[in-house]
């Protein structure tokens, strides 16, 4: 389906990360945002607070972030396209729910705009330092689908591909910005509603009798209601079988666990990646966000200097993309990781290298982004 | 040879909840005595007498022994995590506002860790039917202290006894802006089913307190007796105050129990205000939400 011109603002724009992740959550057709403001992320909420009463939207401003994300939740279940927006602490707080979401499988977005941390941290600067809290955040075990733009253009298009992910697989979907990417102001142009596909939510067509909420259908992912429709169906966070009641078995909990992992993990074609000059590279730059936007002055260094350096960026990067990179692995001298932590997705290309190329972590603590300077250097390194 | 009378079926009466409750759940997990399924029954005895159609009527618990009540209704019902049942509901009633929410918990749930979302919501007149039944102990979890567990009262967190002063919940409704704020105990079946039933048809933020015994943990630890002896204090000491001033409401230890309806008033609900307040200052370019269905 295509998007609803009522809430396309189709033109050119100047406008901040925050500003146009609003906007991609407009365009993509979300009506509901509960939110609890925190720095750096405010932006997105201000922005719908003042957009959703000209398009149809309710926005409310909760009490806290547990209870933002359970809204956001029950507006899914309400039949409505839901999201929340945040930043490391609140993102803390939202966890338990985010389990909820993917337990109920609860199509939703949850924007985190990251700063630097652990705990209050630097609330106006950048980090990246969230990206395995969003991966295994919430207890037990699920997967999710997270996204991470490096400008504002992307920031619009991410939101909007992050709904789609969210509505095709029925799970929440994160995304993974940082500070720079949020507050930096860029030319954002906005397509045409008719140029925005959009993923619509899979209601069931059976009727009541013959439905069973969680009954997978073959990707893996069951069909939708929302409330209010007569199905009358039951909906729990505890482990439940296909008609959504409550079974404590371990027999249960593999068939359901196994398929909320099994739904994402095997699904091939969740992956988002740029590459730039890969295809002769002896080195190979991986990083998402702004980080990635740090490093290209370091390749181009690279490239002036006789050192074949390319780029691999993630845009979705959970689930992580282990075939490009233990493909890329067989073919490169080594990958430079450069990411605003001491080591997170680091760990992952590691893992999938398996010992087939170097690795280097270009490592930062957040607070500022990169100095191009260091990245250069270990690209040096890694070619000795 | 006389042919063999036939005996006429006997005939099948349907239990009167039948149609309210999912009968393939049944037998639930509650203990023999508690209060909960009281409250229950009161619950499927009020959805009788309402104007919403059952399919327009929603249940969110959260969690704990009372949590396990949208488990067992035959309405679209969900299990959300623990405290988290109102800010659920929120969502669910602004994304449908044709739906009327029910949230249906216990005072650990909905006051102990929820008790910010239950402020907030009553504060905004969200409009939704909160029935909280009050056990003064946090039972699922084995018996343990709560905000509600009357001073001196013995729990397995507090084996010499509470000295934390309890909420008083008909006054923490009533401060907060709840437009309709009753208690009745788990032996007031007919009252609480006309009081539920006075909830379910009015506009914004309803407050049912529900006292019910928890013979298992907190009569027991107590020396109370069973759960009969339980229902013949309530018979023997509650005091029905319609209209009581909600500060007179604290329970203590063994004591009378006020009862009754005390709230019953009327103030916008938080999406009338919304609407009234946008249309106002924003006049045609406000497009107020058309709800689920609007596309």
């Amino acid at each position: 389906m295509k998007a609803d011109p009522k809430g396309v603002l189709t033109g050119n724009h100047y406008l901040d990360g925050d500003h146009a992740c609003a906007e991609g959550a407009i365009a993509a057709g979300c009506r509901f945002l509960a939110g609890y403001p925190i720095t750096p992320s405010t932006e997105v909420a201000e922005r719908v607070a003042e957009r959703f009463p000209r398009v149809g939207g309710i926005f409310i401003q909760m009490e806290d972030e547990m209870g933002s994300m359970a809204a956001v939740i029950g507006a899914a279940w309400g039949g409505v396209k839901s999201m929340t927006v945040t930043s490391g602490p609140g993102f803390s707080l939202m966890m338990e729910n985010i389990g909820l979401a993917a337990m109920m499988e609860a199509p939703c977005v949850v924007i985190n705009v990251q700063r630097g941390g652990p705990s209050t941290g630097l609330p106006t600067l950048p980090g990246q330092a969230d990206m395995m809290q969003a991966r295994w955040g919430s207890h037990g075990d699920y997967e999710i689908i997270a996204l991470s733009p490096n400008s504002p253009q992307e920031c619009f298009e991410v939101v909007i591909e992050a709904f789609n992910l969210s509505e095709k697989y029925r799970v929440p979907v994160l995304v993974m910005a940082d500070e720079c990417v949020g507050h930096m102001t860029e030319k954002v142009v906005i397509p045409k509603a008719e140029e925005i596909e959009l993923y619509p939510r899979r209601y069931t067509k059976l009727p009541p009798n013959k439905y069973l909420p969680f009954k997978p259908g073959e990707d893996m992912v069951p069909e939708m209601i929302k409330a209010g429709d007569g199905y009358k169906i039951h909906v729990t966070g505890l482990t439940h079988d296909e008609k959504g009641y409550p079974v404590m078995s371990w027999e249960a909990q593999e068939k359901l666990v196994r398929r909320l992992v099994e739904k994402i993990r095997l699904n091939a074609e969740i992956v988002h990646v740029e590459e730039i000059d890969t295809e002769d590279a002896e080195v190979v730059v991986l990083s998402y966000g702004i980080s990635s936007r740090v490093a290209i002055p370091a390749i181009k260094k690279a490239r002036k200097e006789g050192i074949k350096a390319g780029q691999l960026r993630l845009v979705i990067v959970w689930p992580f993309p282990e075939e490009k990179v233990r493909e890329l692995a067989k073919k490169i001298n080594a990958f430079v990781v450069v990411e605003m932590n001491y080591g997170q997705m680091f760990y992952e290309v590691e893992r999938c290298v398996a010992g087939d190329c170097k690795t280097i972590l270009v490592p930062h603590g957040g607070g500022w982004v990169h100095d191009p300077e260091d990245i250069y250097k270990a690209i040096k390194e890694a070619v000795k | 040879m006389k042919a063999v009378e036939t005996v006429p079926a006997p005939e099948v009466i349907e239990h009167p909840m039948e149609s309210l409750l999912r009968m393939d759940r049944i037998p639930h997990i509650w203990c023999s005595t508690c209060g909960i399924g009281t409250a229950l029954t009161s619950f499927a005895e009020a959805l009788k007498r309402i104007d919403t159609p059952l399919e327009k009527v929603c249940v969110v618990s959260g969690i704990g022994c009372t949590g396990r009540v949208a488990g067992y209704v035959k309405l679209d019902s969900f299990h959300s995590t623990h405290g988290r049942a109102i800010p659920f509901a929120t969502g669910l009633k602004l994304a449908n506002p044709e739906l009327k929410v029910v949230v249906f918990s216990g005072d650990g749930d909905i006051i102990g860790i929820g008790g910010n979302h239950f402020i907030h919501a009553a504060r905004r007149n969200m409009d939704m039917v909160v029935i909280c039944v009050n056990n003064f102990i946090y039972a699922m979890t084995g018996g343990q202290v709560a905000a509600t567990t009357p001073l001196t009262a013995n729990t397995s967190t507090s084996p010499y006894g509470n000295f934390e002063q309890p909420f008083n919940l008909p006054h923490l409704a009533a401060s907060c802006g709840a437009v309709y704020v009753a208690r009745w105990t788990a032996l007031h079946v007919r009252r609480s089913a006309k009081s539920m039933a006075e909830a379910l048809n009015k506009k914004g933020f309803s407050f049912i307190e529900i006292i019910c015994p928890c013979s298992t943990l907190y009569a027991r630890r107590n020396k109370l007796g069973d759960g009969l002896s339980l229902m013949k204090f309530y018979h023997d000491n509650s005091v029905i105050k319609h209209g009581a001033d909600t500060r007179e409401l604290d329970i203590e230890f063994q004591k009378k129990i006020i009862v009754g309806k005390f709230i019953d008033r009327e103030r916008p609900t938080f999406l009338e205000s919304y609407n009234n307040g946008l249309k106002q200052v924003l006049k045609d370019k406000f497009v107020p939400y058309g709800g689920a269905h609007a596309d």
